[in-house]
């Protein structure tokens, strides 16, 4: 009788415990981002105000990343904070009727997300200018 | 005996590549002496994934040799887990000498969670050695999962701020909850043809977030926990 029973808590209590761990996975990688600064130029296409960008540019910045070939390392990022940004918009839907204040905290959270889409997005716009200035000197 | 599809071999080589690559990543970053539990852990990985591809080829799917062999090595794997968890908690506590004690610790939980596990499969009516060493391995996991858990709290209140180390207990949060849960999942039905799968990519995530770590996270990063637990306030 014990083996049911604890591996039925063990379902109910390890998929909170992932979602938290991935959660603060996340942030730690959101947060490494926070640490760079935006060129101008990736403000100008991400509309960064100060140390913001909209949590709904995050899916045009992924469309524009999409378009620079990629310098090595940050796919990997990329596709955590995607996840994260994916399960966020799945929890959006499901609670900000009823939950008004998950809904701004939610919003916040997005954004982190774009921020760090819109870091990868300024890497990969940086080493295109690199390697055409190498192909012209070529 | 039941063959593998191209896609069980597909997902058998990724694996497999993946930890090579990320083996090759730890020992170019110079990782094997300060994080030696880690190398270890890849190397017996790799090790078995090759072993499990031998097994298959040999005997197939659902042979008992297979059932076996993977869950005894997987068994092996978490106990290599659990010295990459005591080491992670020896940088943590480096400064207050207790290294004794964490290996102490770790000794007696394994042979608690054993022990345990052995006692609920010993009073249920399938004795069977391949369900002892599966209920344990669920239950060492998630005692995994209550060991990261207290090594974040300890690391918050310490206010540890290296960003490797916190990354490297996140991922093994991240990878401890998972497995935790898909064992149970697995132990409760055991006939669910996804899990088949969604293990293959869970396999992925340690050797993948350790080699990013390696990569991009210099040994001198610093960031504060509480940027990681509440960034937005």
């Amino acid at each position: 009788m014990i083996g049911p029973f604890v591996a039925t808590a063990i379902i109910a209590v390890s998929p909170l415990a992932f979602l938290q761990f991935f959660a603060w996975y996340c942030h730690s990688l959101i947060a490494k981002s926070r640490e760079v600064g935006l060129s101008e130029s990736a403000r100008e296409i991400s509309g960064v105000t100060r140390r913001t960008v909209r949590g709904d540019q995050f899916i045009r910045l992924r469309q524009l990343i999409a378009l620079f070939p990629e310098p090595g390392g940050d796919i990997y990022k990329l596709r955590a904070v995607s996840i994260y940004f994916g399960m966020l918009g799945f929890i959006h839907d499901q609670l900000s009727r009823a939950f008004p204040a998950a809904a701004k905290w939610i919003e916040l959270e997005r954004s982190g997300c774009a921020y760090a889409a819109a870091v990868v997005l300024d890497g990969r716009m940086t080493y295109s200018r690199t390697l055409i200035s190498r192909q012209l000197v070529s | 005996m039941s063959t593998l599809g191209p896609v069980d071999y597909a997902l058998l080589i990724a694996d497999l590549s993946i930890e090579v690559c990320a083996l090759v990543i730890l020992l170019k970053k110079r990782a094997l002496s300060q994080h030696f539990t880690f190398v270890l852990f890849l190397c017996a990985s790799i090790a078995v994934g090759i072993g499990r591809y031998y097994v298959l080829a040999a005997d197939g799917f659902t042979s008992n040799t297979y059932l076996y062999f993977y869950f005894f090595s997987d068994a092996l794997l978490i106990i290599c887990l659990y010295f990459v968890l005591m080491s992670l908690y020896m940088h943590v506590f480096s400064d207050m000498n207790v290294g004794k004690l964490v290996r102490a610790g770790a000794v007696l939980l394994l042979a608690g969670t054993a022990l345990i596990s052995y006692y609920t499969v010993a009073s249920s009516s399938d004795r069977l050695v391949t369900k002892f060493v599966m209920e344990m391995s669920q239950n060492l996991y998630f005692v995994g999962v209550v060991l990261t858990y207290v090594l974040w709290g300890a690391m918050m209140k310490l206010r540890e701020n290296r960003s490797r180390v916190m990354q490297l207990v996140l991922s093994m949060g991240v990878y401890f909850s998972a497995f935790a849960g898909s064992f149970a999942l697995g132990n409760l039905y055991p006939d669910l043809v996804i899990w088949r799968y969604v293990s293959h990519l869970m396999v992925t995530w340690l050797p993948i977030s350790w080699a990013y770590t390696f990569i991009k996270v210099t040994e001198d990063a610093r960031m504060a926990t509480s940027r990681v637990v509440a960034p937005t306030q």
